[in-house]
């Protein structure tokens, strides 16, 4: 073994009931590394890491680690012990304990815990990561992003050798994802070796040093990140070589009916109890538009408003220049709007049930309590849109929750499109997506259009929208700050005005 | 050759992956125990009653005729389950003032009635509607005050039988109409026990309704994910509160056998503990008590292994006050098996079994 | 959090309208009297107009105190849920009946069945210095330093239907059903009938319970006695008719022969009795089973009557006149011939009931 080698993954297989999830993969991690793991959603990316971590147990290969030789790892124990350290995507605390109680948490060993030295000492090591939380503090009053630097400051602090982070900026907004690789530069020069998994790009070349590859469950290969390019990358992941991301606008032209200048809908001085100011709002049909600002700028909250999602308080709302009342959800998806929410997991999916049944839910429920679809009815539909989607499920019997994200995103996606919305409200529809879903949510909002859906579009990736939205609202402190269209559409522009400056 | 086998191999997978598995499981080891001890435990004899019309009776026989209120109830109770993630600890307490208001319109508030003050049907209706207020009562604490539901039912559990016992001044009325005990024996000719028939309309009603309504869909989307049941157009607060009508109204059908077993009730006893058979019933039909996704048919059969389960101890004399001790065994051995670990061993073991058939072959 | 705490405000709002709606079943609540009156009218109306067993004592004694000092005798009672059983029921309305202001009584209530729920109202009665408290413990232990705080308080005690394990000194009289008593009348009954074979289904009550360990060991003891007396079953039923009907359903279904039902209580011996008929099983007199309860509930009379049952066992519950006596007493600055004053109790014979019985000591 290199002598510079922290960890060594040999020849791993694992595969469950019909699937091959790893196929003769191999990956190595250096001291004072920061190694990307890539790969579409279903690659194998995963299902590598909870072999690492004990969650899953491999079927065959190898796990070395520089000090200890082979290994073996069962359960997260065996890894931590071992020195190997996780930060998922989706937090792991205990929301209802306090911010150092989850740092030291389960590894007390059995002693008697000293609070005040644990509180002291959690104190101290959050100041050193500059983490804006105060120790005593219970977790579930901190933003999202704290609590994922927590989780990363308790890892940190098990002195770890070998730190996982799955998807840890999905939640974090530019600056924190800033002073998170701070923190792993931090860590790497100490000599922790980092395995970094995430669906940014432009992370990836801001931080790693070398990129392995995983496609279908097999090794592409590992490549040191200045011999490779962005579309090489992305070739790489997807399998075939493929023209620029951004090229996708203009492909498929806009909506040219007759009607394309009536609004489809309008609200003014709308406003919803979750702390959003009083706004306006319209869409034409066939528009694409889009709001954008900062998290926490209130761009969710405006179109949860829309949808009724959230108590209304104010505002009137016109459908086709015709005032109609929108209270509730089911309200909203009668006058045919739809709306694919931020959080998947807690907002999207219905977790238990099987793929079929969460397509057809918003239709029936829109059909009436009374009206249940024939097994033949929702199996059609099931199928249509699983295969008009590509959607990658064992059958449509699968519990959405045993799919990778990209495609529960499809499915709920699917949900909506089934209802034949003349108005599609996504938001954050590519959140923690791989790349070739991502291309297709886009492509597939931009077909929609033409063919006449007003859609709104919200996504924290500026690029994004701009490669999608003819129309952006943008938002400061829970209130619209300004519109850009046409020429004003560049990322400088909405850049300045999403910090107030007059122009640039 | 081979292949049948590889079939075999599935069917067991998909036998042990299946929610009726453990309670059909535990419903043959309890006949073979039988079986083993007294073949004489499966006799059915067609014998006479004492108003001399012939009817079945048999351990058997006795088994479907007692599981009848467990049957019935777990259908309700699977639903609470399944949609508000708790269950109703108040269902004993709402069968005595259901049966309670079933009495006072049929004995008119006196205690010792020569006739029935009023048609059975109308005292069945009422009791319906009661039920169904203290379900409704349950359903509105939890769905729209957001009790946890163990809790708000806690308070008719604690306050039924004393509202039961107010309902007929104390008193205990016996019903004069012999026609009211065949809700609980025999109908005069026919050998089966009616209250056979009554869960079988219940069965057919439920799944008719399962069937040509969106009731297990709504109550299941809400059970595993509110927020999502929503964003969708489902009114969670209204399907929870459905859920405890719905086993309001089990609960008065439950109350109408157990008064007409007897004629009468004794508040403080009747339906005593039958809350907590209905919630194993449901257990034991591999249902989450978390709530969530649910199979009916496997929490009514686990309703008739609980009862099983009585009728046999009582079989081997074991002292009744001790039947809890022996629910508690099925409840640790029910976490066990059910516990998905467990569940990956036993289909791997199945996966040997197969192979080393194979081997032989 | 505003709208947690209004959901525990509305809640707890609920919960006690719906236990005031119980009315006189409300645990532990301390009512007076006169409320207590109106909430229970139509039972206690009932109960003074049929005519007690003790009758003769009642009208003098009552215009007896409330003429010699015009002053009214505070009582505090501590009682067990009147909806545990038809028993305790009589006994209630006995006690509520006895004790009004005609009577020359201010008298307060208090319900339980938990042991310390009944201290901490004993206390409030103390503190509230009732003249005599009246108890009917739900358990026998831990007693001694709430009944002491009353002796020094000056307040005499009186146990009404339960003993309890504390030094006879804490308490002035105790007023008892002689439960093994009762248990023996009955056996002595069943040995009068000189069967050939006596096969009993033993259907007992709550394990431990004074009452049960009473009326089993009369049974237990001449089954041990007698080559041909036998237990085909003994299995406690706790006192519920549809257990019972379940043990009895049991022993029908085994096929095993037995001719007599010794339940230990009316509502057992119901429930025997129906899952009987089913089987097309004859009971009561001259036919296959004879059937034994206890308790002399009403309707149980009636069955007994109608020779549908063979026997039942009274439990006296109306201790009222036997207590009013012994306040009497006291007052008048007697003395007790007896701390421990065991009443009278019949056993009923099919064949000899009349409906006169049944009016006088159905409960």
């Amino acid at each position: 073994m290199n002598d510079n080698r922290v960890l060594e993954m040999r020849g791993i297989n694992k595969s469950f009931p019909g699937v091959k999830a790893l196929q003769n993969v191999d990956f190595s991690l250096n001291k004072g590394e920061i190694h990307a793991l890539m790969g579409e959603n279903g690659a194998g990316k995963s299902t590598l890491i909870k072999v690492l971590t004990g969650v899953y147990t491999k079927d065959a290969g190898t796990i070395t680690m520089s000090d200890a030789g082979e290994v073996q790892i069962h359960s997260p124990q065996d890894a931590q012990k071992c020195g190997i350290s996780t930060v998922y995507q989706e937090i792991t605390l205990c929301p209802n304990l306090t911010v150092a109680e989850n740092m030291y948490i389960g590894r007390g060993e059995g002693k008697i815990t000293n609070w005040k030295k644990m509180n002291e000492d959690a104190e101290k090591l959050l100041k050193s990561l500059e983490i804006p939380a105060k120790a005593t503090q219970q977790l579930a009053n901190c933003s999202i992003a704290v609590q994922q630097m927590v989780a990363i400051a308790r890892a940190v602090d098990m002195d770890c050798k070998v730190l996982i982070l799955d998807e840890p900026t999905s939640s974090l907004d530019e600056q924190e994802v800033e002073k998170l690789f701070g923190l792993m530069r931090d860590l790497k020069n100490r000599g922790v070796g980092i395995i970094f998994v995430t669906h940014f790009l432009d992370q990836v070349y801001e931080v790693c040093d070398k990129i392995t590859v995983l496609r279908d469950g097999q090794l592409v290969g590992e490549y040191e990140i200045k011999e490779l390019p962005r579309v090489k990358l992305v070739a790489k992941m997807l399998g075939k070589e493929m023209d620029d991301l951004s090229d996708i606008k203009g492909e498929g032209g806009t909506y040219e009916g007759k009607d394309a200048d009536e609004k489809v809908f309008e609200a003014s001085e709308l406003q919803s109890n979750a702390g959003i100011k009083p706004f306006d709002f319209y869409i034409k049909k066939g528009e694409v538009n889009g709001f954008t600002g900062l998290l926490g700028s209130g761009r969710s909250e405006c179109v949860r408003a829309i949808f009724g999602a959230d108590r209304v308080i104010k505002g009137k709302v016109k459908m086709h220049g015709k005032e109609v009342n929108i209270s509730k959800p089911l309200d909203a998806m009668k006058n045919g709007i739809a709306y694919l929410p931020e959080d998947r997991k807690v907002d999207g999916i219905i977790g238990d049930l099987s793929v079929r049944e969460n397509i057809i839910l918003a239709l029936q429920v829109l059909k009436g309590f009374f009206k249940p679809f024939s097994k033949a009815e929702a199996n059609a539909f099931a199928d249509e849109y699983i295969k008009k989607l590509n959607i990658k499920t064992a059958s449509a019997d699968t519990p959405i929750k045993s799919l990778s994200g990209g495609n529960q995103q499809k499915v709920i996606l699917a949900r909506w499109l089934l209802m034949h919305p003349e108005y599609l409200i996504l938001d954050e529809p590519t959140r923690g997506i791989d790349v070739g879903t991502k291309v297709d949510i886009q492509k597939l909002v931009l077909e929609l259009a033409k063919e006449g859906m007003s859609v709104t579009f919200i996504s924290s990736e500026t690029d994004e929208m701009l490669r999608t939205c003819s129309r952006l609202v943008v938002m400061r402190d829970r209130k619209v700050v300004g519109e850009l269209s046409g020429d004003d559409l560049t990322q400088n522009k909405i850049m300045s005005t999403i910090a107030g400056e007059s122009s640039v | 050759m081979s292949k049948q086998i590889n079939n075999n191999e599935s069917f067991l997978k998909r036998l042990v992956g299946n929610q009726l598995f453990i309670p059909l499981i535990a419903l043959i080891l309890l006949a073979v125990i039988n079986l083993i001890n007294d073949p004489g435990f499966f006799k059915i004899t067609l014998g006479t009653n004492n108003a001399g019309y012939p009817v079945f009776s048999g351990y058997l026989i006795t088994i479907l005729d007692y599981g009848s209120e467990l049957g019935i109830l777990a259908i309700g109770m699977t639903l609470v389950t399944a949609a508000s993630g708790g269950q109703d600890i108040s269902v004993g307490a709402t069968i005595a003032i259901a049966g309670s208001a079933m009495l006072r319109i049929l004995c008119g508030g006196t205690s010792r009635p020569t006739e029935i003050q009023a048609p059975i049907i109308v005292a069945f209706l009422v009791a319906c509607v009661v039920g169904m207020l203290c379900g409704a009562f349950n359903g509105i604490l939890v769905a729209v005050f957001k009790i946890q539901p163990m809790i708000a039912t806690l308070i008719l559990f604690t306050a039924g039988r004393s509202i039961a016992a107010w309902i007929n001044n104390n008193e205990l009325p016996i019903v004069p109409d012999p026609k009211f005990a065949y809700f609980g024996g025999f109908i005069p000719g026919i050998p089966i026990p009616t209250t056979v028939f009554i869960v079988i309309a219940c069965i057919i009603v439920i799944a008719l309704v399962l069937k040509f309504t969106n009731l297990g869909l709504y109550t299941q989307a809400v059970g595993i994910n509110e927020n999502s049941s929503r964003l969708n157009g489902i009114n969670p607060t209204f399907i929870k509160f459905l859920t405890f009508v719905i086993l309001g109204l089990c609960v008065a059908v439950a109350a109408l056998i157990k008064v007409s077993r007897l004629s009468t009730i004794n508040y403080s006893v009747i339906a005593k503990d039958i809350e907590m058979d209905a919630i194993l019933a449901v257990a034991l039909g591999g249902n989450a008590l978390s709530g969530g996704k649910f199979n009916m048919w496997a929490s009514i059969l686990g309703a008739y292994v609980i009862q099983f389960l009585t009728t046999t101890l009582y079989k081997f004399n074991v002292s009744s006050d001790a039947l809890a001790a022996y629910k508690a065994v099925v409840v640790i051995l029910l976490v066990v098996f059910s516990a998905p670990k467990v569940r990956e061993q036993m289909g791997q073991l199945g996966k040997k079994l197969g192979s080393s058939k194979k081997g032989v072959a | 959090m505003k709208r947690k705490l209004l959901s525990i405000v509305m809640a707890s709002a609920m919960t006690l309208s719906l236990v005031a709606c119980g009315g006189s079943s409300t645990n532990t609540a301390t009512e007076t009297a006169s409320t207590e009156e109106k909430t229970e009218a139509p039972a206690a109306e009932e109960k003074t107009e049929e005519p007690a067993a003790e009758e003769k004592t009642e009208e003098p004694a009552a215009e007896d105190t409330t003429a010699s000092s015009g002053k009214l005798i505070k009582v505090g009672i501590i009682n067990n849920d009147p909806n545990e059983s038809g028993y305790r029921t009589a006994n209630d309305a006995d006690l509520k009946a006895r004790f009004t202001e005609e009577n020359g009584y201010d008298a307060s209530f208090a319900y339980s069945l938990k042991n310390d729920e009944q201290i901490a109202a004993a206390q409030t009665f103390i503190q509230d210095e009732v003249d005599y408290l009246l108890l009917s413990a739900a358990d026998t232990a831990g007693w001694d330093s709430v009944l002491k705080d009353a002796q020094d308080a000056g307040i005499k005690v009186i146990l009404f239907d339960r003993t309890i394990d504390a030094d006879e000194s804490l308490y002035e009289a105790s007023i008892v059903s002689d439960m093994a008593k009762e248990g023996q009348t009955a056996v002595d009954w069943l040995a009068g009938q000189n069967l050939e074979q006596v096969n009993v289904i033993h259907l007992q009550g709550v394990m431990g319970s004074a009452a049960q360990q009473g009326r089993s060991g009369a049974l237990n003891d001449k089954v041990a006695a007698e080559d041909n007396w036998n237990i085909v079953t003994q299995q406690t039923a706790e006192w519920n008719a549809e257990n019972a009907q379940q043990i009895v359903q049991s022993v029908i279904d085994a096929g095993t022969k037995f001719n007599v039902i010794y339940a230990e209580n009316d509502d057992m011996a119901k429930g025997a009795v129906a899952a009987l008929d089913k089987a097309n099983i004859s009971h009561g007199v001259g036919k296959d089973v004879i059937v034994m309860g206890f308790d002399c509930n009403k309707w149980a009379l009636e069955e007994l009557l109608a020779q549908n049952w063979n026997y039942d066992g009274q439990c006296n519950p109306f201790q009222s006149s036997y207590i009013d006596e012994i306040i009497k007493t006291l007052e008048s600055g007697g003395t007790l011939s007896e701390k421990t004053i065991i009443m009278d109790e019949k056993g009923f014979d099919a064949e000899t009931i009349t409906q006169e019985d049944v009016d006088n000591y159905g409960i």
